[in-house]
């Protein structure tokens, strides 16, 4: 089994998702032990892929057993290791908070969440431009399904919204890996950035309007400013664990980003090396400006936790548009953060809105709830750390990427991450003391909290704290990970050894 | 290590009452104070070494690539103010002992108010920069919690809220400033800043870090004009406005400003900026005491000003200078805390605060009275006094800085003033309380309290005059240790309290009679300041937070105005832009390949195709036309395809074209009748030029890469398809091996999608249209005679039409998906003819299996290579005898096919009986729970055709199932 590692994280959710998914009856309690056993197990999988990628050697697994450049290569390296870690406990989390009921709420749920990680999976691991497009389909449609889980009129209306621009995407993602393949004549990354570092500068402009297009569907993937449109609604609306799940989705945005704009388009592509950057780093600034003001004037705490989604992807838009090693590093010790965070915060604006009762998580005077005082512990919490205030990880994160920012774009970024930071304490100290200290005389509405509920809950949020205490270790990990992002060469050796990347060197 | 525990065992110290809350009040008071009393015994433990000029400091490694340690040092800076906190915090907790009132939870109060001593204490100890800007902020959050305790109370919300924004917005200006400081000398320990004051002096960034400093410290030390929390923060119970609010945090500003004085104070801008800013407050502060009647709000203002007062003598910066703003620091934080439990003292026992309703005290409380006096008349700078002596002490050092050269004589002048103020409103405080009649009962009958609640205050009172006494035995210790840690060498000074007759003596004594005479005059000065309008700094503040959410409520709303059309213009324009960039870039528009012939077909087509794509947009609004047009369209890419010699490609896009048409089809069906109204003129002129250019953007690309010549890696597939796939169908082989894994995943996005269509109809209840846009009523024919006939004749004609084309696919045009589709239509056709619920009845199984199982058989195919040692999806072939038959190539890529024919089968019925379904009388309107549903509807009553449905159409959506 060992040897098929690299490819379990999509053939294991695959596998159990068809399982679930053989009829739409059946037990329930069948599914959900299938469900959560199969996410237990991906867990573990994802922690002896982590292990294995910390030796910092890059493997790859040839699928269909054709070797690189022809056929498609799932590629581990530490970034690949970490994404799907951070799926799987990301995952855990959220299924088992389903468990409590929100998955009887309509069919499927588990299969389709085993198909969404499926997805997720393979957008992590593939090294194939194309096998890319395929798992963005793949995690679009799972995840589609799953936000009309449980159906109502804003679901519908978000989804629309969602999917419609999702798809406008995916055209423009095939345009442009057609493009890319006109321009270099290969699918697989390592191979094209070894034809780029040999490419015909006549053909450079081609290259870099394919590159561009593909940061356009990136973007879109990632909520950057002018194409975020679908995210704040979508996620609002979306149920509970899927929404917390969709914590990740936007991360799938970024992480193609890091990959494809450091591996194709590393020192080695010449001109066209880092092309992405200076689009980036504006758009990040401009996205956390909005997101700033859109956290401010949310008036349902899921809403808000929406736009905390965004600026969130500000922040890490951010340090790839700084784009050195240190940047980088933090990014993605954030990225460990905010996905988590988030997360939790959505599966606990549930909670909150259910003992709420009509007023649900909109932010008015309520009936008083019936577990206040745990609840209000953990949002209290989660709103320190998703603020970024110390001791919890946000602060961490935030400061590693402040502190990698060179001098000449600090004038920008530091007001104005700061600023965002800011507005997020006052939109959630305004959201807490109105959730829990503002309220009626009167009757909680009855919403006991159940094990599995808080389980989801504190499984996430308790990755705040804890990435705290190992700051250490996980900040050499992604230290590591940046280093190894940041030159290419040995990854584009292991996939190709005959290949001599960027020419000269 | 020893130092390491005294936070710790605070750390533990917040989990202590957490605990024992529920064995009684006053065994967990008795607990909590036992980790914090081990604390302070082990701070004190810590002077010897001290006394001998070592730096007891302890360090672990945190977060390298940050910089940040856990660190702590133990200097004599620290040891004053952790003596000050833990002595402090203890009596205090003793004292919320007897002040809380009995339902109250004081389990959370305690585990917060340890909290925040562990807070204080890191700031304090912290030997590194970031370490020390964590536990600033931690204060700011324990802080927010102690005045939210009482959470029902509005102005404790609002007091909490506006602390917490102030002090935050100071902690992230401080953290940029260290960030700065940081980079600048290279290391975030406090030890080398420390030493580094002339790298830091010289950096061009100095200014922009200084500020960012003192931004964080003049917020948290309610410096003009960040005071104005302060007040409002008095919404806490007395305990914590006693604690924080006054002798603690506070403090945290004035300790940060003494703490980096070695570093970044030996500057003009230091100067100016520290001590203007102090006297100001100090003026306001003391000003603003005199004016208000509430006695938390009094002795809010007086902590506002004595801050004042501290700050403009550290921003004088003497050494002398330094001493007297420690020495205050203690004399108030004694002063200060005593009097505000004294306040606490004479809310809980009378239930008054206002200095209106309160008076005459002396007889009911002569100890209270008596205590209150002595700590009052140390505030006001009474002689054998400790705050005398400090006082007297600035008094000095405004006489004798230069700052302000030509000016200098305003700082003592202003100084004087400030003093004048000071005693007159601890005069009307005292006076006001205890002598002067009481113009009405108070709520309860007042009383001394309890002995015990008294007793931290007798303590603080005694100091006061102890130190006022004897400064020289009392306090030369501590603030000797204290001073060195400042000045980075031994100071010489002698606390005294004569020092004969000077200047300073003459100030003081002025300031005590003109104060006396300003309480006299004291009505005449309200009476005056009445004619300002008062200014309420939590209105203010809650307003422009409003009308800040307001705005930007307004601007998300303007920009997310919930239109797809914009949403998809801003994509489609993003693209534009971007992809316009690389292609300007281009030296030219075509390549070195030439160019085809164009022959009449080729032409044709082209015309065609792009009359069918012009006509599909104009007629967008004749739904039926448009579509035919894009119908038309899809049939000359076909044959495009089949021109071009890909036939597999052909085939494909045709029968996925009928698929497209027929569920489209469908789908407008359900469209509302009503048109909706037509875009503004420049609406359609933007969408026209967006559409277009990016239409020929698009184009462009194509053509760029078209003419070019390409060296890809289709050779290989060309070559190694009979050798490695086993199949002469390059297209087939690719599709099943070479990129399988691709076909997987777009099987498992087709399941997808039939499962996403399930759950978006299933709960939806659609209004069904009775006629068609132009008013004609569906036709009354429900089953086409000769439909019917057709389609059912043509199935089983279909289906091995399907079954061919399945197994030639492997080496020529066909497989699986083309012959999946193929049977969907033939499926299809059926429908049609004959109606939902006919053909379900005969087609009774549920399609979810079927498009599952397509997924399930790939899967497994892939998975059975694990068997043989070989990656997922390895391919095998082989040529086998079957008897009859004759020789026969067999690859286990046919059964991968399969899976993609049953999947692509199963997905599409799935579609379309779940959009025909809608169309019966037996619409689900519920999706149910997943257990208890069956795909299948219920008997049918009656038989409904799938489109053509006259009867149902006349009441829309109104019956229930």
């Amino acid at each position: 089994m060992m040897q098929h590692l690299v490819i379990l994280p999509i053939v294991l959710p695959l596998v159990a998702g068809v399982v679930l998914l053989r009829s739409r009856q059946g037990n329930t309690h069948h599914k959900r032990v299938i469900g959560v056993s199969a996410t237990v197990a991906l867990l573990a999988v994802a922690i002896a892929l982590v292990i294995k990628a910390s030796s910092g050697e890059v493997t790859y697994y040839a699928v269909g057993d054709w070797q690189p450049p022809f056929g498609i290569v799932m590629v581990l390296d530490r970034l690949s290791a970490l994404m799907i870690l951070l799926t799987a406990i990301l995952a855990l989390g959220c299924v088992v908070f389903a468990c409590a009921g929100d998955d009887e709420q309509g069919s499927n749920f588990h299969g389709l969440f085993q198909l969404q990680l499926m997805g997720i999976n393979g957008a992590f691991l593939t090294g194939d431009l194309f096998n890319l497009f395929v798992f963005f389909e793949v995690l679009l449609l799972a995840s589609y399904a799953l936000l009309m889980h449980g159906g109502g009129k804003a679901r519908i209306q978000a989804g629309v919204h969602y999917v419609v621009l999702n798809l406008a995407g995916s055209s423009l993602f095939l345009i442009a890996v057609g493009v890319l393949y006109g321009a270099t004549g290969t699918l697989n990354m390592a191979d094209m950035a070894v034809r780029l570092s040999e490419l015909n500068p006549e053909r450079a402009g081609l290259v870099s309007a394919g590159a561009l297009l593909l940061l356009v569907v990136f973007g879109l993937k990632a909520a950057i400013l002018p194409l975020y449109f679908w995210m704040p609604r979508a996620y609002a609306a979306a149920p509970a664990p899927v929404a917390a799940l969709f914590a990740i989705m936007t991360k799938v945005g970024i992480y193609a980003i890091l990959r494809v704009y450091h591996l194709v388009f590393g020192d080695h592509a010449g001109p066209l090396a880092a092309l992405e950057q200076p689009w980036v780093w504006w758009l990040s600034l401009a996205t956390l400006v909005v997101a700033a003001i859109g956290v401010l004037a949310a008036r349902d705490l899921r809403l808000l936790v929406a736009y905390l989604v965004l600026v969130s992807v500000g922040t890490l838009l951010a340090g790839i548009g700084i784009h050195t090693p240190q940047a980088i590093s933090a990014l993605l010790f954030y990225l460990v953060h905010t996905t988590l965070v988030t997360g939790g915060l959505f599966l606990l604006a549930e909670l909150i809105g259910l003992q709420r009762g009509k007023a649900n998580t909109r932010l008015v005077k309520g009936r008083p709830l019936q577990n206040g005082g745990l609840l209000a512990s953990l949002f209290f919490l989660s709103a320190v750390a998703v603020a970024g205030l110390p001791p919890l990880s946000g602060a961490i994160g935030k400061a590693l990427l402040l502190d990698a920012t060179p001098a000449d774009h600090q004038p920008w970024l530091w007001p104005i991450l700061l600023g965002a930071g800011l507005c997020s304490l006052v939109a959630l100290s305004r959201a807490g003391s109105t959730l829990f200290w503002r309220s009626h005389e009167g009757e909680p509405n009855r919403a006991p909290l159940t094990r599995r509920q808080l389980f989801g809950v504190s499984w996430l949020l308790g990755a705040s704290p804890l990435l705290v205490i190992l700051a250490g270790p996980v900040s050499d990990y992604t230290q590591a990970t940046a280093e190894q992002l940041a030159s290419p060469d040995p990854h584009i050796q292991a996939l190709l050894p005959e290949a001599v990347a960027g020419g000269d060197t | 290590m020893t130092l390491l525990w005294i936070p710790l065992l605070t750390l533990l110290g917040v989990l202590v009452p957490a605990l024992t809350a529920r064995r009684g009040r006053g065994f967990c008071t008795l607990a909590t104070v036992t980790l914090p009393a081990m604390a302070l015994l082990l701070t004190l433990s810590q002077v010897p070494a001290l006394l001998d000029g070592e730096l007891p400091r302890v360090a672990l490694s945190w977060i390298p690539s940050l910089g940040l340690d856990l660190a702590f040092r133990m200097d004599g800076l620290s040891l004053m103010f952790a003596t000050l906190i833990l002595g402090i915090g203890l009596l205090i907790i003793l004292y919320a002992h007897f002040y809380l009132s009995a339902g109250e939870p004081y389990g959370r109060f305690y585990a917060y108010l340890v909290l925040f001593m562990l807070s204080m204490l890191g700031i304090v100890m912290a030997d590194n920069l970031l370490l020390l800007w964590i536990f600033w902020e931690l204060t700011s959050l324990s802080s927010f919690l102690l005045i939210g305790y009482w959470s029902h109370w509005t102005d404790a919300r609002k007091g909490a809220r506006m602390a917490m924004t102030v002090t935050g917005a100071g902690g992230l200006a401080l953290l940029a400033g260290f960030l700065l400081l940081g980079d600048m000398v290279g290391s975030f320990d406090l030890g080398v800043v420390l030493s580094s004051a002339d790298v830091i002096l010289a950096d061009p960034r100095y200014p922009v870090m200084l500020v960012l400093v003192l931004l964080g410290a003049f917020t948290k030390s309610a410096q003009f004009p960040f005071h104005f929390w302060l007040p409002h923060a008095m919404a806490a119970p007395t305990p914590v406005s006693a604690y924080l609010h006054s002798a603690t945090m506070v403090k945290a500003g004035i300790f940060l400003m003494a703490r980096l004085h070695p570093a970044l104070g030996d500057s003009e801008l230091w100067g100016w900026l520290v001590t203007l800013t102090g006297m100001t407050t100090f003026l306001y502060g003391a000003w603003f005491a005199l004016l208000k009647t509430d006695l938390k709000a009094i002795l809010a203002f007086s902590t506002v000003s004595h801050l004042g007062l501290v700050t403009a003598l550290l921003g004088i910066g003497s050494p002398m200078a330094i001493l007297a703003a420690l020495f205050h620091i203690l004399n108030h934080a004694t002063f200060k805390g005593a009097l505000f439990m004294s306040a606490g003292i004479i809310d809980h026992e009378t239930g008054a605060r206002e200095l209106g309703k309160l008076g005459g005290l002396r007889r009911a409380m002569p100890i209270t009275a008596l205590l209150t006096t002595i700590t009052a008349a140390s505030m006001a700078g009474v002689p054998l006094l400790n705050g005398f002596l400090s006082k007297e002490m600035f008094f000095t050092e405004t006489l004798d800085t230069a700052l302000l050269g030509g000016l200098g004589w305003l700082l003592p002048v202003l100084a004087t003033l400030g003093g004048i103020l000071s005693v007159a409103y601890s005069l009307r405080l005292v006076h006001g309380v205890f002598f002067k009649p009481a113009k009405e009962v108070p709520p309860k009958s007042p009383h001394e309290p309890p002995r015990l609640m008294r007793a931290p205050v007798e303590l603080l009172a005694t100091l006061c005059v102890a130190v006022g006494l004897f400064p020289a035995a009392l306090a030369t210790g501590i603030l000797d240790l204290a001073t060195r840690a400042v000045l980075r060498e031994p100071l010489d000074f002698h606390l005294a309290i004569w020092h004969g007759v000077n200047l300073p003596l003459v100030m003081s004594l002025a300031a005590l009679a003109a104060g006396i005479t300003a309480y006299g005059l004291h009505s005449n000065i309200r009476h005056f300041a009445r004619q300002f309008a008062p200014i309420d700094a939590r209105l203010v503040f809650e307003g422009t937070i409003q009308s800040l959410v307001a705005r930007t409520q307004t601007l998300t709303h303007r920009l997310e105005n919930g239109s797809l059309q914009r949403y998809m213009s801003l994509l489609l324009g993003t693209a534009l832009l971007l992809a316009t960039l690389g292609l300007v870039e281009l030296p030219e528009l075509a390549g070195d390949k030439p160019t085809q012939p164009l022959d009449a077909m080729l032409v044709l087509g082209s015309a065609l195709m792009i009359f069918a794509a012009l006509g599909t947009a104009i007629t967008h609004r004749y739904r039926l036309i448009s579509l035919l047009m894009l119908s038309v369209v899809g049939l000359v890419v076909s044959l495009t395809f089949a021109r071009f010699s890909a036939p597999d490609l052909a085939l494909t896009q045709l029968s996925v074209e009928v698929v497209t048409m027929i569920l489209l089809m469908l789908a407008l069906f359900f469209l509302p009748q009503k048109t909706p109204q037509e875009s503004s003129a420049s609406r359609i002129i933007r969408d026209l030029v967006l559409a277009g250019t990016l239409g020929m953007v698009v184009a462009s690309l194509n053509y760029a890469v078209l003419t070019r010549e390409i060296d890809s890696i289709a050779g290989f597939f060309i070559a190694n398809s009979v050798p490695g796939g086993g199949g002469h169908n390059v297209v087939n082989v690719i599709l099943v091996d070479f990129r399988g894994f691709d076909t997987l995943g777009e099987i498992t996005v087709l399941a997808l999608a039939g499962l996403a269509i399930f759950k978006l109809l299933n709960r939806l209840r659609l209004f069904m249209p009775h006629s068609d846009g132009e008013g004609r009523v569906w036709s009354p024919d429900r089953y086409p005679m000769i439909l019917t006939t057709v389609s059912q004749a043509l199935l089983p004609l279909a289906l091995l039409v399907a079954a061919f084309i399945f197994l030639r696919g492997h080496n020529m045009p066909g497989g699986g998906f083309i012959a999946g589709l193929v049977t969907a239509v033939a499926l299809i056709l059926v429908y049609m003819a004959r109606g939902v619920e006919w053909t379900q009845n005969r087609l009774d199984f549920p399609y979810q299996p079927v498009a599952i199982g397509g997924v399930a058989v790939a899967t497994l195919t892939g998975l059975g290579s694990w068997l043989f040692g070989r990656p997922f999806l390895t391919s095998a072939f082989g040529h086998f005898h079957i008897p009859l038959v004759g020789d026969i190539e067999l690859a286990t890529a046919m059964l991968f096919d399969l899976g993609v024919y049953l999947a692509v089968v199963g997905a599409t019925l799935m579609i379309l009986a779940n959009l025909g379904k809608l169309t019966t009388p037996h619409r689900p309107t519920k999706e149910a729970p997943a257990v208890s549903r069956k795909e299948t509807p219920a008997p049918p009553s009656e038989e409904a055709p799938l489109i053509l449905d006259t009867e149902k159409s006349q009441r829309p959506s109104k019956e229930k199932a």
